[in-house]
Order: C-alpha cells, then sequence, then structure tokens
C-alpha cells in the first residue's frame, strides 16, 4: 500500500507552511518529500522522482521559474504553484514555464486537495492516453465526439467550425486546467498569433454563445481574466 | 539693536569668508619696491625648498629674463610650457592658465602678477589668471612691484614721473595670505643696475635710466615698507579683534565720492580709497547722470572711472537727475553716507557766488554729513563741473548748425511775406518770428543750435528789416538797444529750452530704465514654469536691448545648456557655452565689452540669486558697442537679478508643491495606517484567540463546538486575505505602479468571470445580466475592469438585503460604454453619496461582515485610470444604482476570417 502512494515533493522555504501542507497531506495517504531551497528540490527529484511538484515561487536561492525550467527539462510531472505573487503576468510566467496550476497564498487545504487530485488524474490521463487514444470528452451535459469529431450539448449536436473545434478539443485535452492566451494562440492558431489575443477572445464567444446556456454565467468555458482559459471537468 | 545686528553680519561675513577660505588656494606674494631687489629669486627659492619637502609644485610661468644665477633655480623643477600666443605678428610667450588648472599642483608658481596678458587669453589680466587659480584650491607664489598696487599708482607717478599702466587692485594684494618683503638698499639696486644686473626691456631704456636715481628709489622703498607695514598692523589688529571678539569695524563711517569723466577723478577716487581703508569704512562711487549728451570718449573716461572705482573696492552707482548737488546728498542720506568727497571743481566764479557750483550747493545741503573737496591734480583750467556735466560737451554736429541756418532763413523769408503783406506792422513781429525760430531750433537741435541761430536772427533782421535795408549798418542807434535784447533774449530762450530738452532726455531715459524693469518684472510674476519664465525673460529682453537673447540653465550635473534649446544663433556655439560656463561657476560678468574673455560674442551675465547663481543671461547685441555704459551694465544686472529670482522662486514653489503633495500623502498614509492597523488586528485577534482556546482546551470540546471555532478561523482568514487584497490592489493602484494593459474584450466575458468569481456572495441572490447583443468589442484592462464588477456585486450584496435581485446593465452612449451594477437596497443616504468613493469609509452594512471601506475606491481609482467616471443613482422605485462610463477608443479589430476555412456546412 505504502509503496503505492504518490510522492509529492514540497518546494518551499517557510517551514510552518511546509509543516501544515506536510501534516495535511500525508493524512491524504500522499508520501511528502520536503525542500527549502531550489538546489535541494533539484537534487531530490532527481534521486526520487515525485509524481508531483508543489514549489513555491520565492526560494532563497534561485528564481522559482527557473526550478520549473530545469524540472521540465526531464520531468513531466505536473507542478503546482503556490506564490504570495498574486498577480496575473506572475501566474503566467509560471505556466508559459511549464507549471500546470498555480494558487495564490493564503489558500485552503480544500482548494489544494482539489487541484492536486486534477493534475495527478490529468498526469494520468497523459500517460495512459499515448497508447490508447481517448475518443470522448464529457463534462456535465456538453460531450465531445473525438474519434467523430462531433459535439453535444445534452441531446442537441452543436456545429463548430474547424477553429472552434479546435479550441474546444484542446481546451477538453487538458481539461480542468489553465490554459495561457499564449498556449492557446499557439496551439489553435499556429505561433505567429500568439499575441492576437483578441482572436482568442473573439472566437471563445462565438463557442460560448453555442455551448453555454447563458454565454454571460459560463458553466464549462471558464475565464481566468488576464491568464487564460479553463474548461470545467466537473 | 543696530549694533547687534552689525555684529551679527560681520559674524555671518567672517564665516561665509572663512568657509570659502578653506577651498581657495593660498596666495604669497613676493613684494618689492622696484625690479632687480631679487623677488623673482627668492621666489624661486621658496619653490626648490618646497620641491625639496615633496612638496607637489610647479613653474606655471617665470619671466624668461632671468639672470643665470636665477635661471640655475629652475633647474630640475617641473614647468608647465607657456602657451604660444600669435599676436600682431608676434608670438608671445603666455601663462597656459588651463594647462594650469588641469594639472592642479598644490603650488604653481606664475611671475608678475600686474602682467597684462595678451589679447586673445581668456583674461585681461594675470591677476584675474590667479584669482581663477586660487578658486580652484590651487595655491600659488607670484612677485609684484610696489607701483602696481592701483590705490599707490599716483603717487608713484608723483614721485617717479612715470605713470604705470599694469595695476592690479587693492584687493588682490590686500587678500593675499603671505607677504613677504624683497628688499635691497636703494645704493646696492642702484650699483647692480648700472652693472646691468637688473633687466630692462629694450624700448624702456631711456624711462628706466630716468627710474633708478636714488630719491625715487628711496621713495618707493618707503612705499613699499609703508604698504607691508600697514599690512602688519592690520593683521595684528584683526589678530586681536579675532581675540577680543569685539566686531572688527570699530566705525560706522560710509564714505560717497563723486565721479565724473574728468582725470581729476581718478586722483579723487584714490584718494577715497585710501580714506576708506584707513577708516575701514565701506565706500560707494557715485555719478549723476543729468541728460546731457556725451561723446564716446567721454563715456569711456567715464566708464573707466567706474570701473576704478570698483576694482579698488567701491560700490558703484549711477544716479539720474538734473541736480547733481541735489541727487547726491539725497542719495548720501539714502545710504547713511557719513563722508561725501568730491573733487575741487574749477566753476566760474559768479556760480560760486550765486550758490551754484556743485561743490557749494552739496555744502549747504549736505547737514550732518561731512564734506571733504579733494584738489584735482590737473590744471585749473579744467572744468570742474565737467565732473558731471562732461569734458568739452559733445562733439559738433554740423548738420544740426546746418539746420539752425536753415530755419533761420526761413524765418527771415516768413518776416518778409509779413512785411509784404502788412506794411504797417511795426518790426517787434519780424523779432517774434524770429523767436520763434529760435525756440524751434534749441528744443530740437540743441544750444549750440540755438545760440548760433539766436546770433544769425540779429543779423538777418539787421540785415533784412532795419534801415538801410541789405546792410549791416545801422543809422538808428535805438536798433543797438533792440539787437542786444533780442540777442539775449534768444540766448536765454536756447538756454532754457535746451534744459528743457536734457530733463526730457534723461526723464525719458528714466522711464526707458524703469519701463524696462516694470515690464519684466510683470511677466515673471505672471508666469510660472521655467521654461515659460525663460522665453518671457528673452522676449522681453531682446526687444528692449535689440539683441538677441539667451538664457542658460544647469542640468543636474550643473552642465549650463541653452534653456530653450540653443533658438539663438550664437547659443549653441561651443565657446560661446564654455564662456556661459565660466560666468556661472565663478558668478562674474564676461563677455564682450568686459576684461574676461572679451572674444566672446556676447555678453554674460550670471543670473544671481542669494544661493548663487541660477544661470546664466546673455545678450548678443545686434547693433555692436552697446554694452559699454556702466547704466546699462547695471541695468542688465538688476534684470539678471529679477529673472534669478523669478527662477528661483519657481523653484520654490515646485519644492513647496511637492512638500504639499507628499503632506497630503503622508496624511492619507497615516489616516490608512490608523484604519488598516484596526482592520488588521481585529480577524488576528480572533484568529489568535479561537486557536489558542482550540489548543489550550480543545479536548474539552465536543465535535459540533470544535468546528465552529475552527470555522471561525477559517472566515477571519478569509476576511484577513481579502483586506490585504484590497490594501495592495489600492496601493498599487495609486503609487502608479500599475500600467493599464488595454486590450479588445468582449463585455460578456469579463462580466462572465467577474461573476464567477463572486459566486459564493452572489449565491441565492438572482443576478440579471443584460446586455445588448451588438455591444462592440471594448478597449480596457480586463483583469482592472473585472475587479470594478467583482467590488461592485459584492458591495450590492453586502448593503442590499439578503436573496433582493442585482441587475447587470451595459450599453453604448455618446462614444462611451455605459456599465450599471444596480441593487434593490435601501439606496443612498445624500451626505453618503458625496463620501461612498472614499477610502476607509463605510456604510450601514444590511447585515453580515463590513467591508474593508476599499472596494469602491478601488472602482474609482481602475476608471479614472481609464480617463472614465463613476457615480452613484438611487433607483426611483427603491435601491441604488452604481453607474460606470469608459470612452471607447478606436475601431475594434477586424477578425481575418480567412483563417477559417468554410469546412462546415
Amino acid at each position: 500500500m505504502s509503496e503505492n502512494r504518490p510522492i509529492i515533493l514540497v518546494i518551499e522555504d517557510d517551514p510552518p507552511i511546509r509543516r501544515f501542507l506536510r501534516a495535511s497531506l500525508s493524512s491524504h495517504d500522499f508520501e511528502v518529500q520536503e525542500a527549502s531551497t531550489g538546489k535541494e528540490a533539484l537534487m531530490l527529484a532527481a534521486q526520487r522522482p515525485a509524481d508531483l511538484v508543489i514549489l513555491d515561487l520565492g526560494l532563497p536561492d534561485m528564481d522559482g521559474l527557473e526550478v520549473i525550467r530545469r524540472l521540465r527539462d526531464w520531468s513531466r510531472a505536473p507542478i503546482i504553484v503556490v506564490s504570495a505573487r498574486g498577480q496575473e503576468k506572475d501566474k503566467v510566467a509560471a505556466l508559459d514555464a511549464g507549471a500546470d496550476d498555480y494558487l495564490t497564498k493564503p489558500f485552503g487545504v480544500g482548494e489544494l486537495l482539489a487541484r492536486i487530485r486534477v493534475a495527478l488524474r490529468h498526469a494520468a490521463t497523459i500517460a495512459a492516453g499515448k497508447d490508447q487514444e481517448t475518443t470522448q470528452f464529457n463534462v456535465g451535459e456538453l460531450r465531445v465526439d473525438l474519434a467523430g469529431r462531433r459535439v453535444f450539448v445534452g441531446r442537441q449536436e452543436v456545429h463548430l467550425t474547424p477553429i472552434e473545434y479546435k479550441l474546444l478539443t484542446t481546451l477538453a485535452r487538458y481539461a480542468g486546467k489553465v490554459l495561457t492566451h499564449r498556449f492557446l494562440l499557439k496551439e489553435v492558431w499556429g505561433p505567429p498569433y500568439v499575441d492576437q489575443t483578441h482572436y482568442l477572445r473573439i472566437f471563445m464567444a462565438n463557442l460560448r454563445r453555442k455551448i453555454e446556456a447563458d454565454p454571460a454565467r459560463p458553466r464549462y468555458l471558464l475565464t481566468e481574466q488576464g491568464v487564460g482559459y479553463r474548461l470545467a471537468d466537473e | 539693536m543696530e549694533d547687534r545686528q552689525r555684529q551679527s553680519d560681520e559674524i555671518f561675513a567672517k564665516l561665509r569668508e572663512e568657509a570659502k577660505a578653506k577651498h581657495r588656494g593660498r596666495l604669497k606674494i613676493f613684494f618689492g619696491y622696484a625690479a632687480g631687489v631679487g623677488k623673482t629669486y627668492s621666489m624661486l627659492e621658496a619653490a626648490r625648498a618646497q620641491a625639496a619637502a615633496e612638496t607637489d609644485i610647479v613653474l606655471g610661468y617665470v619671466e624668461p629674463h632671468a639672470r643665470p644665477e636665477t635661471e640655475a633655480l629652475t633647474l630640475g623643477m617641473e614647468v608647465l610650457p607657456a602657451r604660444q600666443v600669435a599676436h600682431r605678428g608676434i608670438t608671445v610667450r603666455e601663462f597656459d592658465l588651463d594647462a594650469a588648472l588641469a594639472r592642479k599642483p598644490a603650488v604653481i608658481v606664475v611671475d608678475e602678477l600686474a602682467h597684462t596678458n595678451a589679447p586673445g587669453m581668456r583674461h585681461a589680466k594675470r591677476w584675474q589668471d590667479v584669482e581663477e587659480l586660487l578658486e580652484a584650491g590651487i595655491n600659488v607664489y607670484t612677485t609684484l612691484n610696489v607701483q602696481h598696487v592701483e590705490s599707490l599708482n599716483d603717487i608713484v607717478a608723483q614721485v617717479s614721473g612715470i605713470q604705470v599702466r599694469e595695476t592690479i587692485p587693492d584687493a588682490v594684494f590686500d587678500q593675499a595670505d603671505s607677504i613677504e618683503l624683497v628688499d635691497l638698499p636703494p645704493e646696492e639696486l642702484l650699483g647692480r643696475f648700472k652693472e646691468g644686473k637688473v633687466y630692462v626691456p629694450a624700448q624702456a631704456e631711456r624711462a628706466m635710466q630716468k627710474f633708478f636715481t636714488l630719491p625715487n628709489l628711496t621713495a618707493l622703498r618707503e612705499l613699499a615698507l609703508r604698504r607691508t607695514a600697514d599690512r602688519v598692523n592690520a593683521q595684528m589688529q584683526a589678530a586681536r579683534t579675532a581675540l577680543a571678539d569685539t566686531h572688527v569695524w570699530a566705525t560706522s563711517e560710509r564714505l560717497l565720492v563723486c565721479v565724473g569723466p574728468s582725470p581729476t577723478s581718478a586722483r579723487v577716487i584714490r584718494v577715497a580709497k585710501r580714506m576708506a581703508s584707513a577708516l575701514r569704512a565701506p565706500w560707494i562711487a557715485v555719478h549723476v547722470d543729468t541728460g546731457n549728451l556725451m561723446s564716446d570718449a567721454v563715456r569711456d573716461k567715464l566708464t573707466r572711472n567706474l570701473n576704478l572705482a570698483e576694482q579698488l573696492g567701491a560700490e558703484t552707482a549711477t544716479l539720474s537727475g538734473q541736480e547733481v548737488a541735489e541727487e547726491v546728498v539725497k542719495y548720501a542720506h539714502a545710504r547713511n553716507v557719513t563722508k561725501i568727497m568730491i573733487g575741487k571743481t574749477g566753476e566760474p566764479r559768479w556760480r560760486e557766488m550765486l550758490g551754484k557750483s556743485v561743490v557749494g550747493q552739496i555744502l549747504h545741503r549736505s547737514g550732518d554729513v561731512d564734506v571733504y573737496v579733494i584738489r584735482g591734480q590737473d590744471e585749473p583750467g579744467e572744468q570742474g563741473r565737467a565732473q558731471a556735466v562732461g569734458h568739452g560737451g559733445p562733439p559738433i554736429d554740423y548738420r544740426r548748425l546746418a539746420k539752425a541756418v536753415v530755419v533761420t532763413i526761413l524765418c527771415t523769408g516768413l518776416a518778409g511775406l509779413m512785411r509784404a503783406a502788412f506794411p504797417k506792422l511795426s518790426d517787434a513781429n519780424q523779432v517774434m518770428v524770429y523767436f520763434l525760430g529760435v525756440v524751434f531750433v534749441a528744443a530740437r537741435y540743441g544750444l549750440r543750435a540755438g545760440i548760433l541761430a539766436s546770433v544769425l536772427s540779429v543779423l538777418a533782421f539787421d540785415f533784412f528789416f532795419v534801415e538801410p535795408i541789405y546792410k549791416f549798418t545801422v543809422f538808428d542807434t535805438q536798433y543797438f538797444v533792440t539787437f542786444a535784447v533780442m540777442l539775449v533774449i534768444s540766448v536765454l530762450i536756447s538756454t532754457l529750452a535746451e534744459r528743457i530738452r536734457r530733463q526730457a532726455d534723461a526723464s525719458r531715459r528714466r522711464e526707458r530704465r524703469t519701463e524696462v524693469l516694470y515690464r519684466l518684472s510683470r511677466k515673471l510674476a505672471g508666469t510660472a514654469g521655467t521654461h515659460q519664465l525663460v522665453s518671457e525673460a528673452e522676449g522681453q529682453l531682446a526687444e528692449s536691448f535689440a539683441s538677441e537673447v539667451a538664457i542658460f540653465l544647469p542640468d543636474d550635473a550643473g552642465r549650463l545648456k541653452p534653456a530653450l534649446g540653443g533658438s539663438s544663433s550664437f547659443a549653441a556655439n561651443q565657446r560661446e557655452l564654455a564662456v556661459a560656463q565660466w560666468v556661472f561657476e565663478h558668478g562674474q560678468l564676461a563677455g564682450t565689452g568686459t576684461d574676461t574673455l572679451p572674444d566672446a560674442h556676447a555678453f554674460y551675465v550670471p543670473l544671481a540669486s542669494a544661493r548663487g547663481a541660477v544661470g546664466v543671461l546673455a545678450l548678443r547685441p545686434i547693433e555692436l558697442g552697446r554694452f559699454n555704459p556702466p547704466d546699462q551694465r547695471q541695468l542688465l544686472e538688476t534684470l539678471a537679478g529679477q529673472i534669478a529670482l523669478a527662477i528661483e522662486r519657481d523653484r520654490l514653489a515646485e519644492q513647496a508643491q511637492k512638500v504639499l503633495v507628499q503632506a497630503e500623502a503622508e496624511r492619507l498614509r497615516s489616516s490608512l495606517l490608523s484604519s488598516v492597523s484596526h482592520d488588521l488586528r481585529t480577524p488576528l485577534a480572533v484568529i489568535a484567540g479561537t486557536s489558542s482556546s482550540l489548543l489550550e482546551g480543545g479536548d474539552a470540546l465536543d465535535g459540533p463546538g470544535r468546528r465552529e471555532l475552527l470555522q471561525t478561523i477559517v472566515d477571519e482568514s478569509n476576511r484577513l486575505a481579502l483586506l490585504v487584497d484590497n490594501l495592495l490592489h489600492i496601493t498599487r493602484l495609486e503609487s502608479g505602479s500599475v500600467t493599464v494593459n488595454k486590450q479588445w474584450y468582449p463585455l460578456e466575458e469579463v462580466v462572465g468571470s467577474s461573476l464567477e468569481r463572486v459566486k459564493k456572495q452572489v449565491a441565492g441572490r438572482q443576478v440579471g445580466v443584460h446586455l445588448p447583443a451588438d455591444l462592440p468589442l471594448v478597449k480596457f484592462d480586463g483583469v482592472l475592469v473585472e475587479q470594478v464588477f467583482i467590488n461592485l456585486l459584492e458591495n450590492a450584496c453586502r448593503y442590499a438585503p439578503a436573496g433582493s435581485p442585482i441587475d447587470i446593465l451595459a450599453h453604448v452612449e455618446g462614444g462611451n460604454l455605459v456599465c450599471e451594477v444596480a441593487d434593490r437596497g435601501a439606496g443612498l443616504a445624500d451626505d453618503e453619496r458625496r463620501r461612498v468613493f472614499d477610502k476607509f469609509y463605510r456604510g450601514q452594512a444590511a447585515g453580515g461582515q463590513r467591508g474593508a471601506g476599499l472596494g469602491l475606491a478601488i472602482c474609482r481609482a481602475v476608471v479614472e485610470a481609464h480617463g472614465g467616471m463613476i457615480w452613484e443613482e438611487n433607483r426611483p422605485d427603491g435601491g441604488a444604482r452604481f453607474i460606470f462610463m469608459i470612452p471607447l477608443e478606436g475601431q475594434p479589430p477586424q477578425i481575418d476570417m480567412s483563417l477559417e476555412p468554410k469546412a462546415e456546412g
């Protein structure tokens, strides 16, 4: 049993925060490794690869973004950033560097556990999805038939343009995770369009009109203002 | 009282001097009574001694005429290369000031303090070079002969019969830190002279033969010894004063000396200087401008005399007025002068008898002021009143005289016509016509023309109208009386008319001065901002002086720049800029028409304020030669003072404004702090209390009780987090560190994301979103506008009863996006409406938690950062509406639909 417990690497220089993370994560059946500096963390991660990393951006020895980049060189383990810097540009920088999620301090344990679950599930799907292609995505009334390239809300089929479809499937592939404007533009339109955020907004508005019951109060296509979009996964 | 005031003034003066002296180099003068006593030798010996003591000493300039034993002393010393200056086809060696300043040794040796530099050097005189070296903190060794001391100049001339042209101001000598007297008995000096051991310039050989006589040398030696003794005496007194700590100026004397253009004045000035020194009193040299025309030569002499006075340490002033005596006495009273000195004037005896002489009048009016009348050294025939009136008067203007002739001819013609028309008329009428002509001529063309017209009129009247006609002979002897009376009246009229003209001229000039000053100060008073001040001042001065004007102001590094970016042709010139920089650093006049850097194109005046120069004013006269008159120079300095004052005032106002803003910020910060500390402590107290009670007695609590306490901790933590968030937000917004990142948004998306963020708060309410379907894309900062919606929604939740609906509306109106969040609460009371957007203003919450009082303040800051407005209204049927308006910008972007292949049907 204990061998199967997912390993979480907590990189945080503040002892009280480490303490409560350790307490709550252990009690939720995770194995916790702790590091208080970037160097220590990279060493630990190399010795025993973690299933998930919780990273504080404000480390004493190196920039948190640098830690993300170094980890991403060889590891696909999800990284959740917890930071006292709550500004959108910090979030975007962390996500663009390869982090999977971003939580601003202070945060509740419930919130953190939820994000961990999403990230782990997502990592598992990707790991599995490598060989067996997912054919269908479901959340609430929304159903995307990836094999048949069809989209339904309830029983009603929705007709999407190719770009809208591509946008929706990209979001679906990373459901529950915030995707930055830059990432979506690159994936859907291609690298030359990474700064044309209004393209994304206009197509997103069109997509909402087709999928959402009330586009001004979306149920599936959620906006993280200043950061990007997320497709609800529950 | 006055005494104490003076004492404190002196202490300040002393402190200022000491502060200046700290950075100033020390001047040592090797002082002798004639060439050949061995000054240069002694100086070089001293220099060698310094060099041996490892002092950083450089020979800046040593006269090349030194004898072999003197020459030998320079061997092995560092010598600054002399500057070679081409002057009238020959190359002259000159001391290289800039090289010396760049080398900056501890001590520099510069021979011949009284030397006059070749044209093209920075300063006209070497003592000015030395002054600059001292200013730069370099110690200077130099040599000087007694005949070169300005105030002794005339005595030397009297004693030796040789007028020395190269002089140094007494102040330079007096302020030297040490004087070493180099003495040699005259007999020995004569012996050396005869042996040819004294260097004599070839062209001066004959003069020197006359000069080197025993009586001359003895007299000069006495002068030198006495001058040195005076100095020692003064030093001793100063030392004693410093010890006793009593004030230095035992007397409260102040001298005034009257200055005119005549050479006599120079002597009077020197006498005044000696007396002032003896009394240790300040002195003023005054010239009265009566409005008389002066030839350029006379004006030059006057300027030279005033400059002399200035060099000798006098304050100079030019007064305007018709009556010399009256102006002088008035000024003397105004300045608390105790002694007036005036040259003995050779005025006509009748003026003296009538009490009309200047000296007499001054004596008569002076009251308790002592008057000293000094003998002039010139020939007694020299016009005394010429001191003020001008020596020789204006040059004869023949055109004016010709005009007088023409007018007389016209009068004759007119009188002839009268006679022809009315043969019965008496001669008196023709005489009247001539008088008319004389008045006209005198008033228009001056006294000389008037007198000429008077004489011509009498002659013409005789020739044309008195029997026998066309002959100068006269039959009727009574006509002689007529002629005499006619002549006297004509001349009198001329004199009077001339006088009136002069007065008018003087008052016109005075008026012009006043007007220039008045106009400038009025303009400057009504102007704010350095740039505007400078441009106003330049405009005014350019107009008043018919010159190109530039004002230079220093940048942060102290380098001068034309304040308006070099609009004038000369201001951009690097050479001129260097002159301006010099003037700025030294606080002295320079440029064309002065002794310093006279080759510059413009005339430079420092903008002097109480705290040193704030900049430099430069004028380049369009007509050359306008700046020599001392009154112009004074006027310019006054104007420069005005400009400096205005610039300084502007800077102070700017600073005061900054201080005010800072104080306001400080006040806000402290009110913020007191609010914040309360708002931070309350939830902290709850968290600390609750958690510690859980820790202490947690075991005794049952499940629901524990849960309740834990929930309290979570709630309070969230409240604290919200407060901190809001504080950070408003601080960032107000400090201006937030840049508004505008992008094109569909409003719907922002409303949607904000509703998502306040999901918990609005739970249980019906939120109606009413957005028109055709709402265009709007350019704004999505994150900030989202925050506005969040804050307005939270606000509505807080103040409207639970469960009551909230509406969000938007529309485009007059180029603005107008958004509204409306609730069904109690609305706003009148006194609340003004304050809701203030920081830390909190209304009566309908229930539940109070906010931080920052939400609406943040909204206002965001909307204003977008150039919009936010306000509140009460709904007619109950509830409050918060409305904000953001101006629409530009055309929403068009999407390139070709990127969207129409694959779907």
